[in-house]
């Protein structure tokens, strides 16, 4: 396969799955599946990165892996947040979370 | 051969995304999101990204998920929180936020083509001359060392805001 | 003159004051109870003043300067055209003022040593006291308008302060403030006249105004009528003439020796002070100086009529003072600059006299009656009578500033007055002259009437009081006979030669340097009245007029002490409401009512409108209603805020959408 139509296919890939993600996030109500959205969104994001790095060098890869890094100290402490939140509430659901107004 | 693989791997991807999203179990959810992972690795590999497909799977499918796992047990949400997807109005609008968002970045991603693009991955000689490890590698430790050290910071302070922030405070 | 004539010390002379005024002010704080140091620190103050003044005077003499001598202090303000500095100007006028404020005021704050004894506020007092000489040290000193306004509004503060000084009593701090408000709307006049000369010279320093008026300024013109007419509003304000005369009576309700000081020496004279020293301006405007004139002799028939049938001993001196700066103003009006200074010298030892003469008859009566436990109103003459013999020194002194001010031969007032008199008939305004003639039988008139009242017949101070009824201390009867003794000799400065005595000639050549401009101004503006005649217009001359109007003046007294002494007064509380025309004068030809149903309530009115309806609604009510549709839209906005956060993840995707789609499209 031609190396540019194999990039527009990923990308569009990429468009797919942050959609999906972007959908997830606003249609669930459980903050760890909305999490879960958001670790699809980087995800998408690091297909782009990777496929750009095919076409224009190695950086695209470095970053890539920056990415996975913050995601996954992201994860750590969103995951302790929620488990905070839940000890409060007793659920994670976000309509319950009222508290972000004066 | 490596066209079948590569739609094969986008078609799982974005059907385990969406059952990921559709789906009320959240063990089932974690599930389906780590096949798509599964997936995008293959892809990676497929965009002569073999490095990041490793680090894909072992970081985020491994450790990442296994962690959201664990959280969902520890709260025993099972079977409790069945049924948080919004209807009517809300998936209408997610949708055509979704669609939406396809449309503007397929215009952004397709429509002006870069005649500069090669037939064959830029990568190649790189790859053939380093190796797939190597080629990430060594500009991570000399260009992009301070980002590098940077986030072992970041981690040291994400693990220590995660015990703090989940530590059983005193009733 | 060669020879420049170089002031001396003339820092100190307003230095001393003022640093009286401090130490003293300090002292109301810091020694509350000590009244020695007040007793030394007010009056050496001023008298050292006085002294620095003499000296100037002497070296003055010897010198005889045509121009003034400027001592520039330091530069107030300075902003494009504007340069107004702190200068002092030291000619015969500015001195003479000096010595009369210096000495008169020294000689009262000797004598409120003993009067104000008792006091609790005894170094505010003093520090008021000090301030007030300051300020009109500065109003007669100052080169230029700006800083004489300083010194005009200094004294308006100090006369508010020391009227009210008793001011837990809410009717004497209201007329600190009657005295305060009148004044200000002289001020207004004194500042419209400021700009427009600004305006017109683009400097407010005299000397350079006063050299160049003649030419700058067309005679007879509207706008030196227009400055002079604002300039005279101050007057007519600071010096308590029609129509703002109101507030000098009720300006009885600060201590006695106070009302000398603001009588006497300072304060009401500025205004006199102020046309004779912008003498080239009013030659240069006969319509405003015939406004003076007859504003002056209006006030002096008015206050002196009033004064007839007033109780109140201080209010009976106000009238008579508001009555005698009338006829300064017929003077200056007239353009007999010297003859107006001059009775406002010898008015200040007379009715420095007069009210410390006052305030000694109340303190005995005050503390008399302290000793029997009686009460009533210690100012009021029916409460008063047969004095004479339990107070012979203010007594006979006060017979003498009775016979000053009366214009009898030889004391001090048949000077003055005959001068003005005279003028006014030489220079043909018949009308004046005879206003003037009738206002000095007046005044003898009234006078006598007091001296009756107060210190002849029998004590009507009620039982027991004749016993506790003494002369005052030395303190204070020491300066009633300094001041008697210069009411009779204050006059013999200027002595006229169709006069059958020795001919003195002291005032007018001392003043000529400072006048000599103004005149030859007027006698340019002037032909109408250029040649002075040498006869009255009856005919006759100076001596005849002089013997005839201090004759009638005797007469007149007489006249009334026969007519009096006989007479029974009541006690005051006692006494009967006066009836009939009787009432009109007592009641003041009902001047204040008239103020207060014309002014006063219009004005009152006017502003509750203002409150009630421009500020209640439609200031606070703009700023309310602006208060509400903030506070609409911060509850409109808070409605977004409605704390789901998917709400807030619907609208942020919205918003990336937006600003990616700006890029796509």
């Amino acid at each position: 396969m031609n190396a540019g139509y194999l990039a527009d296919l990923a990308l569009v890939l990429s468009a797919v799955l942050f959609a999906i993600g972007v959908g997830g996030v606003l249609v669930r109500r459980n903050a760890i599946i909305v999490f879960m959205c958001v670790e699809l969104m980087l995800n998408a994001v690091n297909l782009s990165l990777v496929t750009f790095s095919r076409l224009h060098g190695i950086d695209g890869q470095i970053i890539v892996f920056f990415v996975i890094s913050v995601a996954a100290a992201e994860a750590a402490v969103g995951l302790a947040l929620i488990l905070a939140i839940f000890r409060h509430y007793e659920t994670v659901d976000l309509e319950a979370f009222r508290r972000l107004r004066w | 051969m490596t066209d079948f693989l590569f739609f094969l791997f986008s078609a799982m991807a974005v059907l385990s995304a969406i059952f990921m999203v559709m789906q009320s179990n959240p063990v089932a959810s974690v599930l389906y999101l780590v096949v798509t992972f599964f997936s995008l690795s293959g892809l990676f590999v497929i965009l002569d990204a073999h490095f990041i497909a490793a680090v894909q799977v072992i970081v985020y499918a491994g450790a990442i998920m296994v962690l959201f796992l664990f959280v969902i047990m520890l709260l025993n949400l099972g079977s409790a929180e069945v049924g948080d997807l919004r209807r009517g109005l809300s998936q209408l609008l997610a949708g055509s936020v979704a669609v939406a968002l396809v449309a503007v970045f397929a215009r952004l991603f397709l429509v002006e083509t870069d005649p500069a693009v090669p037939e064959a991955s830029a990568l190649d000689p790189l790859l053939e001359a380093q190796g797939a490890v190597a080629a990430v590698a060594e500009p991570l430790f000399t260009r992009y060392l301070v980002a590098f050290e940077v986030t072992s910071v970041l981690l040291l302070v994400a693990v220590v805001g995660a015990v703090v922030l989940a530590r059983r405070r005193a009733p | 003159m060669n020879e420049a004539f170089q002031p001396i010390l003339p820092g100190l002379i307003l230095g001393l004051p003022l640093l009286g005024a401090v130490l003293n002010g300090i002292g109301a704080f810091a020694w509350r109870d000590s009244k020695t140091i007040p007793s030394l620190v007010g009056p050496l103050t001023v008298l050292a003043a006085f002294a620095i003044g003499v000296a100037n005077l002497l070296a003055m003499r010897a010198v005889m300067p045509h121009e003034p001598a400027l001592v520039p202090l330091w530069t107030w303000m300075r902003s494009g055209e504007l340069d107004i500095s702190v200068m002092l100007m030291f000619d015969q006028l500015s001195l003479l003022m000096t010595l009369v404020v210096t000495g008169v005021g020294g000689i009262i704050h000797v004598y409120s040593v003993g009067y104000m004894r008792d006091d609790p506020g005894y170094s505010r007092y003093f520090a008021y006291l000090n301030l007030f000489i300051f300020f009109m040290l500065i109003l007669v000193l100052s080169a230029n308008y700006p800083l004489m306004f300083v010194g005009w509004e200094g004294v308006g503060l100090c006369s508010y302060l020391l009227i009210g000084f008793w001011y837990e009593n809410r009717e004497y701090s209201d007329a600190g403030k009657k005295a305060f408000i009148v004044n200000r709307i002289g001020d207004f006049g004194f500042l419209v006249a400021m700009f427009l000369l600004f305006s017109t010279f683009g400097t407010l320093d005299m000397p350079a105004i006063f050299r160049e008026a003649p030419e700058r300024l067309l005679a007879d013109g509207a706008l030196v009528t227009a400055i002079t007419l604002f300039l005279f509003l101050g007057c007519v304000g600071k010096s308590a003439q029609i129509p703002l005369y109101v507030w000098l009576p009720d300006a009885m309700a600060g201590p006695t020796p106070v009302s000398a000081l603001i009588h006497a020496a300072t304060m009401v004279t500025a205004g006199v002070y102020l046309v004779a020293r912008s003498g080239v301006l009013f030659a240069l405007a006969p319509v405003s100086q015939a406004v003076v004139a007859s504003v002056g002799a209006a006030t002096a028939l008015l206050a002196a009529t009033i004064a007839l049938q007033q109780f109140d001993i201080k209010k009976v001196l106000a009238y008579s003072t508001i009555s005698q700066l009338g006829y300064m103003f017929v003077a200056v009006g007239i353009g007999a600059y010297t003859a107006g200074i001059f009775h406002l010298m010898t008015h200040a030892f007379f009715k420095a006299l007069l009210f410390l003469g006052a305030g000694a008859v109340i303190h005995a009566v005050h503390d008399a009656w302290a000793a029997t436990g009686a009460h009533g109103d210690p100012n009021d003459m029916r409460n008063h009578g047969g004095l004479r013999r339990l107070m012979p020194v203010t007594g006979t002194t006060m017979w003498i500033g009775t016979l000053a001010i009366a214009g009898v031969i030889p004391f001090a007032g048949f000077f003055s007055k005959d001068e003005i008199i005279w003028q006014a008939g030489v220079r043909g305004y018949a009308v004046l002259w005879a206003l003037a003639l009738v206002v000095a039988l007046l005044t003898a008139g009234y006078m006598t009437r007091l001296m009756v009242m107060t210190f002849h017949g029998e004590n009507r101070s009620g039982e027991g009081a004749g016993s506790h009824l003494h002369e005052v201390g030395a303190v204070m009867w020491m300066p009633l006979a300094i001041l008697a003794a210069l009411s009779v000799v204050g006059g013999w400065v200027q002595i006229p030669d169709a006069l059958p005595l020795p001919h003195v000639d002291l005032l007018h050549s001392w003043l000529e340097p400072v006048f000599e401009p103004a005149l030859l101004v007027a006698a340019g503006v002037a032909g109408q009245h250029g040649e002075a005649s040498h006869t009255a217009p009856l005919g006759g001359g100076e001596a005849l007029w002089a013997a005839l109007s201090t004759t009638l003046a005797v007469i007149v007294i007489l006249l009334v002490y026969r007519g009096l002494a006989a007479r029974r007064y009541r006690p005051a509380a006692e006494a009967a409401e006066p009836t009939g025309f009787r009432a009109v004068l007592y009641h003041k030809w009902y001047v204040d009512e008239l103020y207060d149903r014309l002014v006063v309530r219009p004005l009152l009115a006017l502003w509750r409108g203002c409150w009630r309806i421009v500020d209640d609604r439609i200031i606070d009510g703009t700023v309310n209603g602006l208060a509400g549709v903030a506070r609409l839209a911060g509850w409109t906005g808070s409605q977004l805020q409605s704390g789901r956060v998917a709400t807030y993840l619907l609208v942020f995707m919205i918003g990336a959408l937006i600003i990616l789609g700006s890029l796509a499209f």
